[in-house]
């Protein structure tokens, strides 16, 4: 498998008064194109912050974060916006679904912003939803799901546009075993499509589904392996 | 998503803010319109009443307009001419319940004014004074042994006490008056009372032309003022300049109404002006705060949705365009509301019902241009109050937006 994420050196720190907190020192490694990669590790190990600087959502203090053969760390913020939009889907813990919009208008967002004419971005949108098991509910508000369905919409709104990634942060902390068990199937056979899922999680359970787990403390890799091996 | 965020939001908190957007408007065109209404009501009835839309008067140094009858003809030949009132005037003493008066010791019930000799039919076609009469009735041309007061020479109208102006008592429909005028005598009854609220006019006393003229000694035509109203849509300045070519300016001073105006309601006009502008543009920077509180608001409390938003990837610039439709959407439906209060209710109803201030009928003056101009200004200023708190707020670090740091 070719690599589609090459971590290099990265750290990352906050001030804290005079003193510097360090969540993340001089982490390397790498992610194959297909991976399902699990990010584990204790409340306050640094996992989620691991996810936002993969996912251009901060900015390291030192390193270089390559997706795809581009060097992402080079980009200006209009940059790695559009990067963003165009390579890579989110999956928060919260959903985070517009309230005023429905299904379909809430995954169909990412599309118009990219230019797709409204139709095609609708056929698209409507074919993820489809695609994750929510084609009933296109014309839903948010308000008028539940966790695990608007979980789902959030899934379509991220898959969407066939991104070169999914970033998803503790996707199933908010749900129901049940209703975590589907989101998780829903990740399972999207992975089965070669599609790459970086995940943070702290539920052993659903590290143990992936294909590749690394667990961090103290702002390091303190395992990195099968989820057999790490877990 | 801005017309989806407008169309599912919150009915209520909508219609509150499209509310608030109206009363912003309105108070931008209203409180100016009534303090321009003041004044240009002040304007009008000076105009209607007294004026016209051509005055032409007595120069300073003359005590009447020389050869008057050689312009009357003259005006009279002018096609644009609709109707004309030639005044008389003379200063005299006005006297009532002088019957009454048991001796010298005790004050008089006198007072020093203007009387103007009119025909009645002329002056009313001209400046439809007899709509003005508040007791009594109009003057007629047989009436020989009448006149007609103006309100202010009564103290039941206008109830101060001055040193150097008095005001008659007593005094309604039926008293006698006497008048001296070039030191001749003659008694009066009352038969109407005129309030015009124009100085001019309420403070003289009228009758009829031929009568004015024998009491006056005077056995010329020449008058002291002609007011002139002019056919729709003639230019004053028009009619002036064709006056003048006329040779009308050689005995008389031509003026529009406008020229015609006092000078301390010309100050008033441009005071008033002033004080709308000023009334105004507070009233814009308060449309412009509102309009950024609501939006500021709406944005802050959403501020978690924006963060991901640009977390997805959608530009800022994407997210600042949204929350200005907005603003434009409340500010739109706000002043077609506003549109349709002041247009439809508030002008008709002060048409209908002026203020009764002292010196004028106020009504609200909302011209179509003045009112555009402040539609336009507060779409300006919808559109920096609905972008700088967008941009404020997308400005603020994604993850941090997102994470509700």
């Amino acid at each position: 498998m070719s690599k589609i994420i090459e971590v290099k050196n990265l750290r990352k720190s906050f001030k804290t008064g005079d003193s510097e907190l360090v969540v993340l020192n001089d982490m390397t490694f790498d992610i194959a194109s297909g991976d399902f990669f699990a990010i584990t590790g204790r409340s306050g190990s640094g996992k989620s912050t691991l996810l936002y600087q993969l996912g251009l959502l901060d900015h390291p203090n030192v390193g270089e974060i390559v997706i795809n053969g581009i060097n992402v760390s080079t980009l200006n913020n209009e940059g790695r916006t559009k990067f963003r939009l165009k390579e890579l889907g989110y999956v928060f813990q919260d959903y985070a679904l517009v309230p005023e919009l429905n299904s379909i208008e809430n995954v169909a967002i990412p599309l118009l912003m990219q230019g797709l004419e409204r139709e095609e971005a609708y056929q698209k949108s409507e074919a993820a939803l489809q695609k994750i098991g929510m084609g009933e509910k296109l014309s839903n508000l948010p308000f008028q799901l539940s966790g695990g369905e608007q979980q789902r919409v959030s899934i379509a709104r991220a898959i969407a546009h066939d991104p070169k990634i999914i970033f998803a942060d503790e996707p199933t902390a908010n749900l129901d075993s049940e209703t975590a068990d589907n989101v998780m199937k829903a990740f399972l056979e999207l992975n089965s499509h070669g599609q790459t899922i970086i995940m943070v999680t702290h539920e052993p359970e659903y590290a143990r589904l992936t294909n590749r787990v690394v667990k961090i403390g103290d702002g390091k890799i303190l395992m990195d392996g099968k989820p057999g091996d790490v877990l | 998503m801005a017309f989806r965020q407008v169309k599912r939001s919150n009915k209520a908190t909508t219609a509150l803010i499209i509310f608030v957007m109206m009363l912003t408007f309105l108070n931008l065109v209203v409180i100016r319109g009534i303090l321009v209404g003041l004044i240009q009501s002040t304007i009008n009835v000076y105009k209607e009443r007294y004026t016209g839309d051509l005055f032409i008067s007595t120069p300073l140094k003359k005590d009447f307009i020389e050869n008057s009858p050689n312009i009357i003809e003259i005006i009279k030949n002018q096609p644009w001419v609709q109707t004309y009132s030639a005044r008389y005037t003379k200063a005299g003493k006005i006297e009532s319940t002088y019957k009454e008066r048991i001796n010298y010791i005790e004050k008089a019930n006198e007072t020093n004014g203007v009387i103007s000799g009119i025909n009645p039919l002329n002056e009313n076609a001209t400046s439809n004074l007899s709509s003005k009469i508040i007791e009594g009735s109009y003057l007629t041309a047989d009436d020989t042994e009448s006149v007609m007061l103006g309100a202010y020479l009564l103290k039941k109208y206008l109830p101060i006490e001055s040193a150097t102006f008095k005001t008659l008592e007593n005094v309604g429909i039926g008293s006698k008056i006497r008048l001296t005028i070039n030191g001749n005598i003659k008694e009066f009854t009352v038969k109407g009372i005129v309030r015009t609220k124009v100085d001019e006019i309420d403070m003289r006393v009228f009758m009829v032309d031929s009568i004015l003229r024998n009491l006056a000694g005077r056995t010329d035509y020449n008058v002291n003022e002609i007011s002139i109203k002019l056919k729709p849509g003639t230019d004053p300045i028009f009619a002036k300049e064709a006056l003048v070519k006329s040779g009308a300016d050689k005995t008389a001073r031509v003026q529009t109404f406008e020229e015609g105006l006092p000078k301390f309601v010309t100050d008033m006009k441009n005071t008033f002006a002033l004080l709308g502008n000023i009334v105004g543009s507070i009233g814009l920077v308060v449309a412009s705060i509102t309009i950024f509180i609501v939006i500021y608001i709406n944005a802050i409390t959403r501020r978690k949705f924006i963060g991901i938003m640009k977390g997805i990837g959608i530009s800022a610039t994407a997210i600042e365009v949204s929350y200005i439709i907005q603003s434009i959407f409340y500010a739109v439906i706000g002043v077609f509301l506003g549109l349709l209060v002041l247009y439809l209710g508030l002008v008709p109803y002060f048409n209908a019902h002026p203020i009764n201030f002292p010196f004028s009928d106020g009504i609200l003056v909302a011209e179509f241009g003045a009112t555009a101009l402040r539609v336009l200004l507060i779409m300006i200023a919808t559109i920096i109050a609905g972008f700088v708190p967008a941009r404020i707020v997308v400005k603020k670090n994604t993850l941090d937006s997102i994470l509700g740091r």
